[in-house]
């Protein structure tokens, strides 16, 4: 069975909540729709104090073409466009709207009906995907219509998605393929016409049999969908991992990018995004987000209106649990602890961990033992024992030449380092710096 | 808010094997040769480890309390597998006060002078054995016979030394001798030698058991034994001794502290390199000089001083060899 080649841990999967159906989330009374959710420039609100909405009306619009769309999740009257606290606590632009019934955009298609037919050419797709304000929603954000737009003098070979979920807890890619396997199979061959490819290949790790099964049943009456079962193995899910798994091709370092191994990578959901997108005009106004947890009473997946607190979706799962120490806006590998619970769902938003008692404080950090376990467990190869110490004493031209740019800040290393040490901690600020000192080389050499 | 919340950045995730479950395992692994030690030299097998073990924990302790400060090390129990390690590299007759020396060596000069645990270029416990070896070169090299009987003909010497003794009066003999070894024998410990390094078998239980719990992989024991078993044969080749192809390089890696050393000592996380290459190259260093001084040095014995010599190599290795990165042909 295929898997990447360098490096990778194994952490326990605790997919507790894999067997739950997907549940749809009462309608929340106010959302909070944050102007930056996605990776580029805020997108511009179109909306001021006082405006009336409708479901799937374009609110905020992008800012430019590295920007997304963003359409309201709820029919109602904008109470404020301004400053409220997100996740980690800091102040950001946010549209509120206060909800008032449900009322939707006319040309949007609501029902169950299958469409599998698409005559759209490569440009309408992508227009439609842009309208829709759809971006990667396995937690990158980065605007998938920008994804699709091949540059010139590049060619995709192949489309690869992402199904593998390798984080921890999470389940909502998981439930997805499962409750909406045909509607994802026909998302993908629409973005198969729209970057012009006639391969597309479907990764999923066997800890989900049945999702395999699922998808390969449907896969076989679509040509050119072929569903690729993968060896678990975290992170499996990380672009350039998936692409090695499936392709057998590594991206070169940074600055490369997929497409110069032929490769175009979407997320599982997105590609539900995109079906629903094209075929029945629906824009990107909700997803499915896990809440988990060891100690969390009903772990559950929900079907959630984007800007709905969080704090509600943990309510609908049976509330915080008692000792619950750390909030994590993600899996437990790569998720951001979180501050404020009463911030909103967003587009990358793909589940809320919950980590209880000891398991939410770090561990005490002794000495570096040399093990090596840092260096096995790098899926891209480096040395993170050494780049962590030479972050420590600012030796950025080091780090440059150990490649510290092409760390994908997995959390291998830190989570397998048995004396407990801040490994990531200092490579992300290592690989900040140097950075920055590259870029300003760049723009310095452009002069 | 009813709770605070704790904030850090990713991984939230962090593994079971702490630095003393490591060392906790490494400790389980040596226990089949302790326990075929105790048999094969009797209680005095066990009394010698735990005066080492003991020795070795006190002196961390000490040093560490009132020299170096900061907070306690010997609960990690890498102490504990020090002493263990230098206790079966000593003979069963070494008088007790020669331990506690070794013992001072291999932790205080070895491993606290440096900065305690993964900051020791040498291996302590083979620091402590080689000053041992130097210092006391007649009760380090006296051997009693295996209370289970020995092989006929070794009495007080160990197979090594015996050949070696043998080869000064010409190669035939030491061809003999290592012809009329019992494969068996060398495989249970029914031999002269020091406590841990007898039985091969029991080294290689823990050796699965270092695998099956993740503490080490298999490149540089397997790959150090496997050098000096190509070396051995490429030996009996030069040597038109045929007949010797299969039982010279056995008798290597089954005589004296091959096994030990290939899976307990090389196999130390702060001595050793840090990516596979990196092994590779250094197992196979090992390998070569075991054999060099096995066949034409002036000891019986080279895994020791391999092993050292190799060490010394470790942060030019981990300079120049570098892992295979992602994305780079």
């Amino acid at each position: 069975m295929k898997t990447f080649p360098i490096g990778g841990v194994h952490p326990s999967d605790n997919k507790l909540s894999k067997a739950t159906p997907i549940e749809v989330l009462p309608l929340p009374d106010v959302v909070n729709i944050p102007l930056a959710q996605h990776i580029g420039a805020p997108a511009v609100a179109k909306v001021a104090k006082g405006d009336k909405v409708l479901t799937g009306q374009l609110i905020a619009e992008a800012a430019s073409f590295m920007s997304a769309n963003i359409c309201s999740p709820v029919s109602g009257q904008v109470t404020a466009v301004g400053m409220v606290p997100n996740a980690q606590g800091l102040k950001q632009m946010m549209i509120t709207i206060k909800r008032e019934g449900d009322e939707w955009m006319e040309d949007i298609d609501r029902s169950n009906d299958l469409v599998k037919e698409c005559n759209l050419s490569d440009k309408e797709i992508i227009e439609k995907i842009k309208n829709a304000g759809i971006v990667g929603m396995g937690g990158a954000t980065f605007p998938t219509h920008v994804k699709l737009s091949i540059p010139a003098g590049k060619k995709a070979e192949a489309l690869i998605i992402n199904g593998v979920e390798c984080e921890p807890y999470l389940t909502s890619d998981h439930r997805m393929m499962l409750e909406h396997g045909e509607e994802m199979i026909v998302g993908v061959t629409i973005i198969m016409k729209a970057i012009g490819v006639k391969n597309a290949y479907i990764g999923i790790e066997n800890n989900k049999p049945d999702a395999i099964a699922h998808l390969q049943k449907i896969a076989v009456n679509y040509e050119g969908v072929h569903v690729v079962p993968l060896m678990v193995k975290y992170p499996q899910g990380g672009e350039k991992q998936l692409i090695a798994a499936i392709t057998g091709r590594q991206v070169p370092p940074p600055p490369a990018l997929p497409i110069d191994v032929g490769a175009v990578v979407c997320n599982a959901s997105t590609t539900y995004a995109v079906y629903r997108a094209v075929q029945k005009n629906m824009p990107l106004i909700e997803r499915v987000v896990t809440i988990t947890g060891k100690k969390v009473k009903e772990p559950k997946n929900l079907l959630a209106r984007m800007g709905t607190p969080i704090e509600t979706l943990i309510e609908a799962a049976g509330g915080l649990p008692e000792d619950a120490g750390k909030v994590i806006n993600g899996g437990p590998m790569m998720g951001r602890a979180m501050v404020n619970l009463a911030s909103p769902v967003t587009k990358g938003c793909s589940g809320i961990t919950i980590m209880s008692g000891e398991d939410a404080v770090r561990k005490e950090a002794s000495q570096c033992i040399k093990c090596a376990k840092c260096v096995a467990a790098c899926p891209m190869g480096l040395e993170p024992y050494y780049l962590s110490k030479m972050a420590q004493k600012k030796k950025y031209d080091e780090l440059e030449a150990l490649m510290i740019t092409s760390c994908i800040e997995c959390g291998c290393c830190q989570s397998s380092c048995p004396a407990y040490l801040p490994l990531l901690d200092w490579v992300r600020l290592g690989k900040q710096k140097t950075m920055g000192i590259i870029r300003a080389r760049m723009a310095a050499a452009k002069k | 808010m009813a709770n605070k919340l704790i904030v850090a950045p990713a991984p939230h995730v962090q593994t079971l094997q702490s630095t003393q479950v490591i060392m906790r395992d490494v400790i389980i692994a040596l226990i089949p040769a302790l326990v075929v030690s105790v048999v094969v030299f009797g209680w005095s097998a066990l009394g010698i480890t735990a005066l080492s073990v003991g020795a070795c924990v006190l002196f961390e302790y000490l040093i560490q309390r009132f020299m170096v400060g900061g907070k306690p090390t010997v609960n990690n129990l890498s102490a504990v597998v020090t002493g263990m390690l230098l206790a079966f590299n000593l003979p069963a007759s070494i008088p007790w006060w020669i331990v506690i020396i070794g013992a001072f060596v291999a932790i205080a000069i070895a491993k606290m002078t440096f900065g305690g645990l993964g900051k020791n270029p040498f291996n302590p416990a083979l620091v402590g054995r080689v000053f041992l070896l130097i210092a006391y070169p007649v009760q380090m090299t006296s051997f009693p016979a295996p209370v289970t009987g020995g092989i006929d003909g070794l009495s007080g010497a160990t197979p090594l030394a015996a050949v070696k003794e043998a080869a000064k009066m010409g190669g035939d003999q030491a061809d003999a001798i290592i012809s009329s070894l019992g494969v068996k024998d060398l495989f249970i410990g029914n031999m002269p030698g020091s406590l841990g390094e007898v039985a091969a078998l029991a080294l290689l239980l823990g050796f699965a058991y270092l695998l099956w719990r993740r503490v080490i992989t298999w490149h540089i024991p397997v790959i150090v034994l496997g050098t000096m078993a190509v070396f051995a044969i490429i030996v009996a080749l030069f040597n038109g001794n045929p007949t010797l192809m299969w039982q010279l390089p056995l008798f290597h890696v089954l005589a004296g502290g091959a096994m030990l050393g290939a899976i307990f000592m090389a196999t130390d996380y702060s001595t050793s390199p840090m990516c596979t290459k990196g092994c590779v190259i250094f197992a196979i260093g090992i390998g070569i000089i075991t054999m060099l001084i096995r066949m034409w040095g002036a000891y019986p014995e080279g895994m020791s001083f391999a092993i050292l010599i190799m060490n010394s190599t470790v942060p030019l290795i981990n300079k120049y060899i570098k892992p295979k990165r992602f994305g780079v042909k």
